[in-house]
């Protein structure tokens, strides 16, 4: 008989601690509803989620993923209802042509023409209409070079590829992005679906394979920085990051073009609180705000009031805010076709194994 | 003088024998704590780089502590870890009493159900636990701390079991026949037997819940994060060194902690002898 009282209270205790834990979630729930919220790691300055909820009295949840397949696999799986997604170019795109999200209504946004004309123009590549997206940060991907360690000028691809540099090379170990260079030195679209271009990028990367010190993801940079290669290719934040910790070490988009990438806001079909996120968009578009998160991220913005003010050094940074026509060739890069893809998978394996 | 020459020609052989065992060991010894090593120097490392030595700093100590994400995290973390071992505890204890009462067969079959989460790939516990919950309750703290308590039982039922099996159950009966009631007998005669084993059973739930990242990454709701799933979130734009610096404390805290419990001076024997009589 005591066992049996023993027993019961112990559960009630456990129910108890459960529930109170579960209470203490729930209980967060503002006056003015709440935002969940799901963005890349270390994607936003966590002052300005508190600063947000000060201002509008709107609680925000945040959650946070590493690549867009995720951010998609659990958006898909409905665990979550989530309100705002930032996620990249393609991705956006997916959802563009699912029909998963709510279109944004510019019109009521005080702040929305901090971005500029040119990141619009941008955005189009997967969002034809500039109806569902707002820009958030932007790169591009090009050579990090070490300046003590070049002669000549660096501002084409054609440095990997003509011997000059052999051994000193560090190349990405990601399958569109080493296609991506091959096929724009060789004059072809980043999204080129066509087998005979790819067959022609994949053997200009094997007679470069010799002259490549390494392919690495996260450690291309370091590599420049530690003066072990002396140029590495990078996406345009790693490169600011790269300038940062070594003075001797500068930024190029090659002139042939190369990759643009586009992170951008989007709000969700399962969003039933369209007033709160629009406002959060908007709050995201105000210059000390967006300033706040330039200065967290370091990536380039496409917001212009955060642009002019920014220090003139930062200014002439090519890797911060690449020159006017330093983008004229370059591509957003797209799905490519399910045949095309299963090809360049095949090539890639082809080419890692040789 | 053939003794002596054997001798010598022994002595040169194991002492050969000797350098490579020592060598040996030196080399597990390196490949296990030489990242450790590395993750401590970077703590200290005024630059944000991995690769430049930018002199020493406690910089990374201080902005630690104000990084309010961070401490977030590390509260549920703890806060986690400390709940779901208790509770884990409580369950398991009583579980691994009941089984042991149970006939052959049942205890069998219990024994494989108690093993099967621990063998079970995290990832398949993990989407499970997650596609269970929608359907029932919203993601939360609380989601993630039913998953953990989850996990942690069968660690408490497997370092529990021995001592029960251990266990002089005459002791328990003496109890009874001198008066004492089942309640009282329990927490008298039979607890005081299976401390160590509850103790060693709290502390691997402990761990195993604070090392948790895929069953944590499945069951968590929005604006949860541990410090697990908040440094995968950090992978994408370089981890930084505030981690480092919690990293090198947790670890330091840790080691001291073995040595405390290696070198504590013990106490038991005298109760032991007692126990025999």
């Amino acid at each position: 008989m005591k066992k049996k009282i023993v027993s019961v209270i112990t559960m009630g205790a456990l129910i108890l601690s459960v529930a109170l834990s579960g209470a203490g979630c729930a209980k967060k729930k503002a006056e003015n509803g709440s935002l969940t919220i799901f963005n890349y790691g270390e994607y936003m300055d966590p002052d300005v989620i508190r600063q947000f909820t000060e201002e509008t009295g709107i609680e925000i949840k945040y959650e946070e993923a590493l690549t867009p397949e995720e951010m998609y696999t659990k958006y898909k799986s409905g665990a979550i209802s989530y309100d705002l997604l930032c996620t990249t170019d393609y991705m956006l795109q997916r959802l563009i042509q699912e029909d998963e999200l709510q279109k944004i209504d510019i019109g009521n946004m005080e702040y929305i023409g901090n971005i500029g004309e040119k990141y619009w123009e941008l955005a189009k590549a997967v969002d034809p209409e500039n109806s569902y997206t707002v820009p958030y940060f932007w790169g591009t991907m090009g050579i990090l070079y070490d300046t003590t360690k070049t002669n000549g000028p660096v501002d084409s691809w054609e440095v990997l590829f003509n011997g000059d540099y052999a051994g000193e090379i560090v190349m990405q170990n990601s399958m569109r992005d080493t296609y991506m260079l091959a096929l724009k030195y060789l004059g072809y679209s980043l999204n080129s679906n066509d087998e005979g271009e790819m067959r022609e990028a994949q053997e200009l990367l094997i007679r470069q394979k010799p002259d490549v010190q390494a392919y690495l993801v996260d450690e291309a940079r370091d590599e420049v920085v530690a003066g072990n290669a002396a140029m590495a290719v990078v996406y345009s934040g790693e490169a600011y990051l790269g300038n940062q910790y070594n003075e001797n070490l500068a930024y190029v988009i090659p002139k042939e073009g190369s990759n643009v990438w586009l992170d951008g806001w989007v709000i969700t079909k399962s969003c039933d609180n369209i007033e709160a996120a629009q406002q959060f968009l908007d709050f995201l578009c105000r210059e000390d705000i967006a300033m706040k998160n330039f200065e967290y991220i370091y990536y380039s913005t496409p917001n212009e009031a955060v642009i002019n003010a920014l220090s003139e050094e930062d200014r002439q940074n090519e890797a911060l805010v690449p020159s006017d026509h330093a983008t004229d060739n370059c591509e957003v890069s797209m799905q490519l076709s399910p045949e095309a893809n299963d090809l360049m998978n095949e090539l890639w394996k082809e080419f890692k194994a040789d | 003088m053939r003794k002596v020459k054997s001798g010598n020609l022994f002595h040169g052989i194991s002492g050969l024998k000797n350098l490579l065992s020592r060598c040996y060991i030196g080399l597990i010894v390196l490949f296990l704590y030489a990242p450790i090593l590395v993750l401590i120097v970077l703590s200290f490392n005024r630059s944000r780089s991995r690769v430049t030595w930018g002199g020493f700093t406690l910089e990374w100590y201080g902005q630690l502590f104000s990084n309010r994400q961070i401490m977030d995290a590390l509260v549920t973390t703890l806060v986690l870890a400390f709940l779901s071992a208790l509770i884990a505890t409580v369950i398991g204890v009583l579980a691994a009493l009941g089984i042991h009462a149970m006939r052959q067969r049942n205890y069998q079959i219990m024994m494989i159900f108690t093993n099967i989460p621990i063998l079970n790939a995290d990832i398949v516990t993990g989407i499970s636990l997650m596609l269970w919950f929608v359907h029932f309750m919203p993601l939360g703290f609380g989601s993630v701390l039913i998953a953990h308590i989850t996990f942690n039982i069968p660690y408490v039922i497997l370092s529990v079991m021995p001592k029960i099996r251990q266990m002089n159950v005459s002791l328990y009966e003496a109890a009874r026949d001198l008066g004492a009631n089942a309640v009282y007998g329990f927490f008298r005669v039979i607890l005081p037997q299976l401390l160590s084993g509850i103790v060693s059973g709290f502390f691997m739930a402990f761990t195993m819940s604070m090392d948790d990242f895929v069953i944590t990454y499945f069951t968590k709701g929005a604006g949860v994060s541990t410090l697990s799933t908040m440094i995968y979130g950090e992978i994408r734009k370089g981890i930084k060194p505030e981690m480092y610096a919690l990293s090198t404390i947790i670890f330091v805290t840790m080691f001291l902690i073995l040595l405390a419990v290696n070198y504590w001076p013990e106490k038991k024997p005298a109760v032991r002898e007692e126990q025999r009589f």
